[in-house]
């Protein structure tokens, strides 16, 4: 895999996440999470403008971010399938969070260690975020899984909802790229990922599900059906406007 | 439950009332402060206190609370040079 290809992967799980958390803008449960989610959806889409950006120029094919945010087909999109998931109820919405920030955490930590000076710099930067986003769904999950029986419930479905899709988080991508220091070997954050999480999930009164692993293929450009209806919403305000800008 | 947020916007200064908010607990209301209250730069430092534990003083008592001082003009620190390197008084 390109440099560039294994940029876009990083810059689309952000993107494709930044836009799912957005739908919760004006319908969280409250005002102060409605606020809350909106920031952890700018933070990724703020990360996803930079990986883009510089996707676009290591492809260089003169396609900048916009040009890959809004004019690429589903079939080019190399997201893992756990950010385009549905949201369901804010259990399901807290729990994707969860296992998917805590995921980007070891990564972008040991990114900012990468051979390649921009991927480093960007990972630095965004560690800080997406901390305060594992932080953010950690505490969710105890308040909820340790909270009335209804909660309790939403959390453990949207929990098994979710954990089929993690284990194409951990999917070895580029040896070449991880040879050379650039790329994080995604095999090797499975552990402290596990540890984390559990532990969480300990602290919730919870348990890691038992249940079994999704085909995945999101990487490969492989889809599920929830990914054309969010591009269509992403995509619709350049579709109809092209070339829009603010 | 209402809180109520006291952020401090740099290193020298106080914590000054920035608003209130509802959590469920102590960290999660942190967490809100920080969300809501933060979220352009605005802090350094944030105390949350839950509503209910402050005594505020009331309106009626404001004549005796706060009338008497109003020409002590003596208790205002206007009567020698400040130096020029003190600021934030």
């Amino acid at each position: 895999m390109s440099l560039a290809g294994y940029v876009l992967g990083l810059a689309d799980d952000a993107l494709v996440l930044a836009q799912r958390t957005s739908e919760w803008t004006a319908r969280a449960p409250t005002l102060e999470e409605d606020v809350a989610l909106a920031n952890i959806a700018l933070d990724l889409l703020g990360q996803a403008r930079y990986l883009l950006t510089y996707a676009g120029a290591e492809e260089g094919a003169g396609r900048d971010e916009d040009a890959l945010a809004y004019r690429r087909p589903s079939s080019e999109f190399r997201n893992v399938h756990l950010v385009e998931l549905p949201n369901g109820d804010f259990g399901r919405t807290i729990a994707r969070l969860l296992v998917f920030s805590a995921y980007r955490y070891e990564l972008l930590t040991r990114l900012a260690d990468s051979a390649d000076p921009t991927l480093a710099a960007v990972a630095a930067k965004g560690v800080k975020e997406v901390a305060y986003h594992r932080d953010h769904a950690a505490q969710w999950t105890v308040r909820l899984g340790a909270g009335t029986t209804e909660s309790r419930r939403r959390m453990g479905a949207g929990l098994a909802d979710v954990w089929p899709y993690t284990p194409e988080l951990f999917t070895e991508e580029s040896a070449a790229l991880v040879a050379a220091g650039v790329a994080v070997d995604p095999v090797s954050l499975s552990e402290p990922w596990l540890a984390f999480v559990s532990g969480v999930l300990t602290s919730a009164g919870l348990v890691v599900p038992d249940v079994a692993a999704a085909p995945g293929g999101g990487r490969r450009g492989v889809h599920t059906d929830a990914m054309g209806p969010l591009l269509d919403e992403l995509q619709s305000l350049h579709r109809a406007h092209p070339g829009a800008v603010w | 439950m209402l809180w109520e947020v006291f952020v401090r916007s740099r290193r020298g200064l106080s914590h000054v009332h920035a608003g209130s908010l509802h959590a469920s607990d102590a960290a999660m209301a942190l967490r809100n402060a920080r969300d809501v209250y933060t979220r352009r730069n605005e802090g350094v430092s944030i105390w949350v206190v839950p509503a209910a534990e402050i005594t505020a003083s009331s309106p009626d008592e404001k004549e005796q609370f706060f009338d008497p001082a109003g020409d002590k003009v003596y208790r205002h620190p206007t009567f020698y040079e400040l130096p020029a390197e003190v600021r934030h008084l």
